[in-house]
């Protein structure tokens, strides 16, 4: 490991450093700057000539001047991995913050990662019940799938993260998840809330948290979830768990990458962020998954709030593009006091198909969900008819779907946070009870044979009486 | 050509410039101590601008950059088929072998397996004139197809001696008489279009199996089309459907940018999915490239290169390839993140000012052509776009819109209401048509073009109509619109409406699609009879033969039924008027 220490800054510019008339240094590698003052900053090199490298702080540049000695570690970014990184909580950069000692590391990992060759994928196919009806039956979650939760400020989606984090279970097996949390940017006081939540339930045993906050360095969030990711696949593929990882907010991580673009005075793409944050948030999603011979994987639980409620901002639109799905949260649905105030209509779980049915959840999934969905979209289609012409204009089919959506939000939708149904007889049976609400001659989305089999006042064996 | 050797002087993401080498442009070039992959694309001063096609980090100036000689080019020969390669044609399961399940780099791999044995039948004779293009044997590549040797290009003279046999792909099958040795492996620069003697008017539609696409909006063989969407509106789904059933001979599949999981899910797919043309597995005519959203971006770039190659290749023995990219709009970011590194003056969006340039080369390489050797051979093309928020007025889409003849566009609402294929009907459409009209007259049925008139007026009708209704309910509008509503309807549900994960619904040949069709039509014209005749509109729709008749297509054998349940719904409603 090379040792000099150069005293070349020439210039500083937002969170980067420019130096010159250094040893040849190679890109990406880690860099440490000694202030004045005796302390350490650590950074990155983003670009690499002979006659310039430009560096990358992660704690900002405030108090660096042209005498700050700068350092090249001769080496990229790597995170001491090991079992022993659960139960442990880290700071942004993967240094111990919970008073604990440094990780011993059984291997040091590079945190960039490499892509999963998709030849060596496995498909995802096995349901994770997460005991939220609306999740469980509409946007079915299977292991190894990237499911983001689409937010926005104010919203309950923590809510939401910690109780999927806290019932999460699959149906034909008892393996335990471990969760793997990634904070960037958010307040002390919600990182509480999930640390307590974590504690109160014991999980924070199971759990290895990676710790950037509102007030901490910036720029550090970039490499946050990097570490995150580097521990859960070392956890996944070397030691077969089943990893659970939840990283908030990608909103705070995407902010980090534009000021950086700015900073290196990139052409911006779309509203200021960089042309290339498609492919930065793809090296982070796509470290979700199975591969062939091992056992663990990884399961991803992005949270994003959207800026302005907006989907189409490209911070939600770039990550639907990469995602396996999206679960959105609605404010409508929150006004209206009901938890979770999942909105099932924008949702989407793209692999819902291969880890729901016959053997896996149960044969009519399917059918009920696609029936819940129509119905559903019917009725809130409806609400806005009547709005305008008044419910006299509606026909028998009208009033039932219109009644239908009500009655789905408040009993299907709602439930308590600590009430975790499971999904044959929590969810899909109570769908059915719903559903029975409706004349069966209108729900078309219902194979007949389910209809014999599990509509609560049509079954066959209620006929023959 | 002595190898100059270089060294590099700045390394920024993909992008390395070198110095003390003068290569050509397209170059290929060894780059650093562990010889990476790159090419050359831009020449500055003293200075190479090289795209990488590996990871770079970790990376020094000073370190060597090493000249090849070579552009980038594939090899092209049997063993294409089935195979699965990234963006620079290196077979992901040779890679798999050497790397394990992460793709780690400076590894080099052949894309075609040089050792293999394939019986080569020769069909060229000693004494024969030949010249390039020209086919002088046959391999049985898979249980399904033949692939055709050819003379390579810019090679022509009298056969001097040929023969058939057990060879590998870089064994002499074939010697002329200046000398020239031929094997049945080839290479070809993958930015160069390959040669053809002429480009003909597609003529023939390449029918799809799915009913929107090929009763509104037809593609032909030798076309192109564009599928702009927002996320999860069904652009790969959509995709993945023109691979298993459309009625191509050869599909290229090119993940470009997007998930692994498709990939594999295409990998897991294929092999046990019987294609109906042919009774044997989809995976025999395949050929897929997958630089999937987090490998290398200059990979990403060049994957659409490698894709149209493989497929012009094929389009050469004679065969109709269809090639889909997903997505176009990867690729063009990949142009636009090199292009930013190089610091090129940004067109709109930032994208480089020869973006549109770029995808109209692309798309000029599909159609329908006179191969050399005088055959009649197509490649399709078929574009996702992934237009940022669902915008189409971004230059991704515009650039594509301005070329391609059929555009699909889909529409998130739809996608929403779970309308699948979320195609919308209002806006999306085909220049293709006029051209096949005379096919499906000759064909399938001599009123096709009508039938496709009278449906696709009534969809018009619906969305006027649907204005006034959402003023005022549809129960305001006389019954004669009432009734075109539930025609229009039924043509939405039971028509447009295909399930791509249902076995049966998954696909529909042309001939059903048409008597689906005219079944929405004989129920119109009988309804307007009954009604007329003092039925209830509402005991007319809602006759059970009709409900029959609907859910009958999700059945195996609908179409040996269907024109007994239309006549069990033509009695009913008949029967209807008489109740009143
Ligand atoms: N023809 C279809 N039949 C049934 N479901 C469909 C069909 N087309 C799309 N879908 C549904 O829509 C989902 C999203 O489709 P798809 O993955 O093709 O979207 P996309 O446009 O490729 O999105 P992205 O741009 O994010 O890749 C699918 O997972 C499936 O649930
Ligand atoms: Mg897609």
């Amino acid at each position: 490991m090379s040792g000099k220490e150069y005293r070349t800054i020439t210039d500083v510019k937002g969170p980067l450093v420019f130096l010159n008339k250094t040893e040849p240094v190679s890109y990406g590698e880690i860099v440490q700057l000694m202030l004045s003052d005796g302390s350490i900053k650590n950074g990155q090199v983003l670009d690499t000539s002979d006659d310039q490298v430009i560096v990358q702080v992660f704690e900002g540049t405030a108090s660096v001047d042209r005498q700050t000695g700068v350092k090249f570690l001769g080496d990229v970014f790597k995170l001491p991995v090991s079992k022993g990184l659960i139960g442990r909580i880290l700071d942004g950069a993967g240094r111990p913050r919970d008073g604990g000692p440094d990780i011993v590391a059984d291997e040091m990992a590079d945190i960039i990662g490499a892509a999963i060759n998709p030849y060596s994928r496995q498909s995802p196919e096995s349901f994770i019940q997460t005991g939220i009806s609306a999740i469980d039956a509409c946007t079915s979650l299977v292991r190894g799938q990237k499911l983001p939760i689409f937010s926005a400020s104010g919203l309950p989606h923590n809510d939401i993260a910690l109780q999927i984090a806290r019932q999460a279970k699959l149906v034909d097996s008892d393996d335990d998840f471990v969760v793997v949390f990634c904070a960037m940017g958010i307040t002390a006081e919600e990182y509480n809330f999930f640390v307590h939540d974590l504690e109160r339930t014991g999980a924070l045993e199971n759990s290895a948290l990676f710790v950037n906050l509102a007030d901490d360095p910036a720029v550090e969030r970039l490499i946050t979830p990097r570490l995150a990711l580097t521990a859960a696949e070392y956890l996944a593929f070397e030691h077969d768990y089943h990893v659970l990882v939840i990283y908030t907010d990608m909103t705070n991580y995407c902010e980090s990458l534009r000021q950086i673009g700015a900073a290196r005075e990139e052409v911006p793409g779309r509203r200021g962020y960089p042309g290339y944050m498609y492919t930065d948030l793809a090296m982070l999603y796509e470290r979700a998954g199975l591969v062939k011979g091992k056992k663990g994987s990884i399961t991803q639980f992005p949270i994003l709030t959207m800026p302005g409620d907006d989907i189409t901002h490209p911070i939600p639109d770039l990550s639907g593009y990469i995602t396996e799905g999206q679960i959105v949260i609605s404010r409508e649905l929150h006004q209206k006091g009901i938890y979770p105030p999942i909105n099932v209509l924008p949702s989407l779980s793209r692999l819902m198909n291969a880890g729901i049915g016959d053997g896996k959840t149960r044969e009519d999934h399917k059918s009920v969900s696609d029936q819940l969905y129509a119905a559903y979209a019917q009725g809130r289609e409806l609400r806005g008819l009547v709005a305008i012409v008044g419910e006299d204009a509606l026909n028998e089919r009208d009033l039932q779907l219109l009644k239908f959506a009500d009655i789905f939000e408040d009993q299907f939708l709602r439930q308590s946070r600590d009430e975790d149904r499971s999904i044959s007889e929590g969810t899909l049976d109570l769908a059915w009870n719903l559903l029975s609400n409706i004349d069966t001659k209108y729900l078309v989305r219902l194979d007949q044979k389910w209809i014999d089999k599990y509509h609560p006042t049509e079954k066959s064996s209620n006929e023959e009486e | 050509m002595s190898k100059e050797n270089g060294v590099i002087y700045r390394i920024s993401g993909p992008v390395v410039t070198a110095v003390g080498i003068s290569p050509r442009m397209y170059e290929v070039v060894r780059v650093g101590d562990e010889g990476l992959m790159g090419e050359v694309i831009e020449l500055h001063g003293d200075q190479s601008v090289i795209q990488v096609y590996e990871e770079t980090s970790g990376i020094k100036p000073g370190e060597p950059v090493i000249r090849t000689g070579q552009t980038l080019s594939v090899q092209l020969g049997p063993g294409l088929l089935t195979q699965i390669y990234d963006g620079i044609q290196r077979p992901l399961p040779k890679l798999e072998e050497t790397m394990g399940v992460f793709i780690t780099r400076g590894v080099d791999a052949d894309g075609l397996d040089l050792k293999r044995k394939w019986e080569f039948n020769a069909v060229a004779k000693k004494g024969d004139d030949v010249s390039s293009g020209q086919v002088i044997g046959k391999v049985q590549e898979t249980e399904t197809i033949e692939h055709r040797v050819m003379v390579p290009p810019n090679v022509s003279g009298k056969v001097k001696s040929i023969k058939s046999g057990t060879f590998n792909i870089t064994e002499t099958v074939c010697v002329l008489d200046d000398g020239t040795e031929i094997a049945m492996m080839q290479e070809w620069p993958v930015r160069h279009p390959r040669p053809f003697v002429q480009k003909y008017a597609p003529d023939v539609p390449l029918i799809t199996g799915q009913r929107i696409l090929d009763f509104l909006f037809p593609l032909a063989k030798g076309g192109t089309a564009g599928i702009p969407g927002p996320f999860g509106s069904g652009k790969t789904v959509t995709q993945q459907q023109l691979a298993k059933w459309s009625d191509a001979q050869i599909v290229v599949y090119i993940g470009c940018g997007e998930r692994g999981n498709e990939m594999t899910e295409v990998l897991d797919e294929f092999p046990h999915l019987i294609d109906p043309n042919t009774n044997k597995p989809l995976m025999n005519r395949t050929v897929m490239i997958a630089n999937t959203s987090n490998m290398p971006v200059a990979a990403r770039e060049a994957s659409v290169y490698t894709g149209i190659t493989i497929a012009e290749y094929f389009r050469d023995m004679g065969y109709n390839v269809a090639l889909m990219a997903d997505s176009t709009s990867r690729w063009a970011e990949a142009m636009r993140e090199i292009s930013s590194r190089l610091e090129e003056m940004p067109g709109e969006e930032g994208y480089p000012a020869y973006l549109s340039s770029r995808l109209a080369e692309f798309y000029e390489r599909a159609g329908r052509v006179e191969t050399l050797s005088g055959s009649d051979g197509s490649v399709s093309v078929i574009g996702a776009v992934s237009p940022p928020g669902g915008d189409i007025s971004e230059p991704v889409s515009q650039g594509t819109l301005r070329i391609v003849k059929v555009f699909w566009g889909l529409d998130a609402g739809l996608a929403r209401q779970r309308h699948f294929p979320a195609i919308n009907w209002l806006n999306s459409y085909s220049l293709y048509p006029q051209a096949l009209d005379q096919w499906y007259r000759d064909n399938i049925a001599p009123d096709f073009p009508e039938v496709r008139t009278e449906i696709s007026t009534l969809l018009q009708i619906e969305s006027e109509l649907q204005e006034i209704v959402q003023l005022v309910g549809s129960d305001a509008l006389p019954v004669d619109q009432q009734l075109t509503l539930e025609v229009a309807r039924m043509i939405r549900e039971f028509f447009l409406q295909q399930n791509a994960f249902h076995d049966v619904d998954t696909f529909s040949d042309l001939d059903l699609q048409y008597h689906m069709a005219k079944a929405i039509l004989s129920f119109q014209e009988e309804a307007k009879k009954a009604i007329a005749g003092g039925a209830q509109l509402e005991d007319v729709v809602n006759v059970p033969a009709r409900t029959d008749l609907m859910r009958g297509r999700f059945e195996k054998g609908y179409e040996d039924r269907i024109s007994d349940l239309v006549s069990e719904m033509s009695k009913q409603i008949d029967a209807s008027m008489e109740a009143n």
